[in-house]
């Protein structure tokens, strides 16, 4: 096959390309560029889109032997994730860039790019198994990125290949150094990669403008301190709240909910961060059966959380999902990502979350 | 493989190749006052001459350089520097907006950080400067005038600037005045005296020779502050152990392009001609871009409407057909050329052209095969369209 490795300058998607090689396909390299104004040098371990990186791609596909180009998808970029990310927040919702970029660049505009160019196919180095329309776990459960691959159509599945899946990441890592590509011990890049520092809330603050509102206790009503914009907040988070008072319990406080349309960030114990019931919208199947009534299944609500055994049920455009047991954190804007052992089964977004023993 | 790409660099003559490997079996520093430093500075010395006859120079004007951008960069700030040393009035740069940039972003830097003036010369849809325009800047900045450059063939659309009649008006201004002819030195017939000008870059390895060395021809009575201080070499302009290897390479390479120029412009024309017929009747909406007369006789740029040049050179890379988009790059993503905006072109054609440049080895074969290929290959890209 004629496939397009997209290659962002880490040791993942250099082997991954390697692999494709070796498997007889007609392999290109491409590197995405995806900021308008690159950095020169990466800082750390954090963020992926800097001249070095792509200078990083550029010299691993020559050592692979595979042509390279760049492309430039700032724009898209751009406009699709962060300019998504941020209304997300605004909107009190808590978004997944990395999921969102597969569903909008890797597998959409590159891949569409790709197919209209003559290519068959996308390789990346993504920690996740397929074959045969079936996508599971990375057999290193640690690495596994099958959640943010979930949100993929079966047919922008039918155009990718994984050729990472059955490894673990010790072992591209040691097949990197074999194959003489330098970056075999190349930090992990961590955190969002458009905010290289990690600071989300400077971030959003810089594109939102301080935004002041209140911090409300969820049990009482009372005032309990001030925030400079909702959008710093996520749901479970308990540090930085900046409470002037303990609570009577003497209990840490959690962020509860956070409505975007008064500006008020609601906080309470733990407890109350239990939900049991979620409601998701933007259904996608990946397996060829729908379902027409209740299926039992794991369910994994958050990038690296453990899968949690429910009942998903069809409900108008979306689903109603009944957690067995109560979990805590389960922020809207996240996805629900369905498992039957380590095969996906589909996915939606968190619309929004609730606990069946209070009433509202 | 069909190497069209001529004007990135053109493969070393091999006259060029014996000269240099000959000369880098030798040892001594041509500074050095004993026999074999004396053996090594005849071989730049002689080398020296062949460069100023072949260009219609005086020895003591050529200054060996680590290459155009190098003599560029020397040529636009060290006159600066020597003209504002010499006048604190003279702060004004002229520049046509077409020139590479070596040439655009020395004059940029010394804005930011010299506080030069700087004005950019505008070209017609050709790519041609206007000399009007050229000669009403001179007027209006007479005595603040520090230099001006304007290149004498353009590496991305090739087209031909008229240099004697700019150099003219420049001296008649009182001004020095740089050219660029990395691209034309071998296409075109050049002669440094002749033409007028102050300064003019010359680059080894677009006429055959190595890389990493070339010329700044510069007169004798022009000043020009160093951009390299040290041991003084190169009438104390240019600082550093010359390059005895590289510098007899290239003195071969200059001597023979420049031979051979006459009859080789005649076939590249020929083959330039038979490439435009050849690309228009397969892709009959193209546009040729530059002066389709007074242009680098092995330069061809087409602008394909509907597809990107980033995808073109990716897919006729994939058939084997090495070209160019000809535009500068950020972290390897093309942007819009400079040339082509300063020409008047949309953002479109900016982005959906191609450089295909001809050279010493190009045959009609390479013709056949880029002919064989644009059809199908802009087929294709225009299915992906121009979006980025
Ligand atoms: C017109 C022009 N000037 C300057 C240069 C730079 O020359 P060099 O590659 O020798 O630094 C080039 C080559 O890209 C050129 O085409």
């Amino acid at each position: 096959m004629k496939v397009l490795a997209a290659m962002s300058g880490g040791v993942d998607s250099a082997v991954a390309a390697a692999r494709a090689a070796d498997a007889g396909h007609d392999v290109t390299g491409v590197h995405l560029a995806l900021s308008e104004s690159p950095q020169s040098h990466r800082t750390g371990a954090r963020g992926c889109c800097t001249l070095e990186d792509s200078r990083d791609a550029r010299r691993a596909a020559d050592v692979i032997g595979i042509p390279f180009y760049v492309w430039g998808m700032a724009e898209r970029f751009g406009a699709d994730v962060v300019d998504n990310f941020v209304a997300e927040y605004a909107a009190g919702r808590t978004p997944n860039p990395c999921l969102r970029c597969n569903e909008k660049i890797k597998f959409a505009a590159v891949l569409d790019r790709a197919l209209a160019l003559g290519f068959d196919a996308v390789v990346t180095g993504h920690h996740a198994r397929l074959s045969g329309g079936v996508l599971r776990r990375s057999v290193d459960a640690a690495k596994d990125q099958s959640y943010v691959l979930a949100v993929l159509t079966r047919a922008q599945l039918a155009h990718s290949i994984f050729p990472l899946g059955d490894s673990t990441k010790v072992q591209v890592r040691a097949e990197a150094a074999e194959r003489g590509l330098t970056v075999a011990d190349k930090p992990d890049s961590h955190d969002i990669c458009f905010i290289p520092d990690g600071d989300t809330a400077g971030f959003l603050r810089e594109r939102l403008g301080e935004r002041p509102g209140e911090i409300v206790d969820a049990v009482s009503g009372e005032v309990l301190g001030g925030h400079d914009g909702s959008f710093a907040y996520t749901i479970g988070q308990r540090r930085g709240l900046r409470l002037g008072r303990p609570a009577p319990d003497g209990k840490p406080r959690y962020v509860l909910d956070i409505s975007p349309v008064t500006n008020t960030v609601r906080v309470g114990p733990a407890e109350a961060l239990d939900v049991d019931e979620i409601t998701a919208v933007r259904p996608v199947w990946i397996v060829a059966a729908e379902p027409e009534g209740p299926l039992r299944c794991l369910v994994q609500i958050r990038a690296h959380g453990s899968p949690r055994p429910a009942t998903v049920i069809p409900a108008g455009q979306g689903w109603r999902v009944e957690l067995d047991a109560p979990d805590r954190g389960v922020a809207a804007g996240q996805a629900v990502v369905l498992y039957d052992g380590d095969t996906v089964l589909g996915s939606a977004t968190i619309d929004s979350a609730r606990s069946r023993a209070v009433t509202a | 493989m069909a190497y069209l790409d001529h004007a990135a660099t053109t493969p070393m003559l091999p006259e060029a190749v014996s000269a240099m490997t000959a000369a880098l079996a030798e040892h001594g520093n041509p500074s050095s006052l004993h026999a074999s430093g004396r053996r090594a500075r005849r071989t730049v010395e002689e080398a020296r001459e062949r460069v100023a006859a072949a260009l219609g120079a005086r020895p003591s004007e050529v200054v060996f350089t680590g290459g155009g951008t190098e003599s560029d960069n020397l040529a636009v700030k060290g006159i600066f520097w020597a003209r504002r040393a010499a006048d604190p009035r003279h702060t004004v740069v002229l520049a046509s907006a077409v020139e590479h940039h070596a040439v655009l972003d020395a004059v940029e830097w010394l804005h930011a950080h010299e506080g030069a003036q700087v004005e950019l010369i505008g070209v017609d849809g050709l790519g041609r400067v206007d000399v009007a325009a050229f000669e009403a800047a001179l007027d209006a900045h007479r005595d603040r005038l520090a230099v001006a450059t304007v290149m004498w063939a353009n590496n991305e659309v090739g087209t031909v600037q008229p240099v004697v009649s700019l150099a003219a008006a420049a001296r008649a201004a009182g001004v020095p005045f740089h050219t660029d002819a990395a691209q034309a030195v071998g296409q075109l017939p050049v002669d440094f005296a002749a033409s007028g000008v102050s300064a003019m870059t010359v680059a080894g390895h677009k006429l055959g020779g190595p890389f990493g060395v070339g010329a700044l021809v510069l007169g004798r009575d022009v000043a020009c502050t160093p951009l390299l201080h040290g041991g003084g070499q190169e009438r104390d302009v240019r600082s550093g152990t010359l390059d005895a290897p590289s510098i007899a390479g290239f003195a071969v390479a200059v001597e023979a392009a420049v031979k051979a120029q006459a009859d080789r412009a005649v076939h590249l024309a020929e083959l330039r001609e038979e490439l435009v017929a050849r690309v228009l009747a397969e892709v009959p909406d193209a546009i040729l871009n530059g002066d389709p007369r007074d242009r680098l006789p092995g330069n061809v740029h087409f602008s394909f409407p509907g597809c990107e040049g980033d995808a073109l050179l990716m897919l006729l890379d994939a058939r084997g057909i090495e070209c160019s988009t000809g535009s500068a790059c950020s972290a390897g993503v093309a942007q819009p050329s400079h040339v082509l905006v300063a020409m008047g072109a949309d953002s479109e054609r900016a982005r959906g052209s191609l450089r295909f440049s001809l050279g010493h080895t190009s045959t009609l074969a390479d013709v056949d095969a880029l002919a064989e290929a644009i059809g199908p290959v802009v087929e294709r890209a225009r299915r992906a369209g121009p979006a980025r």
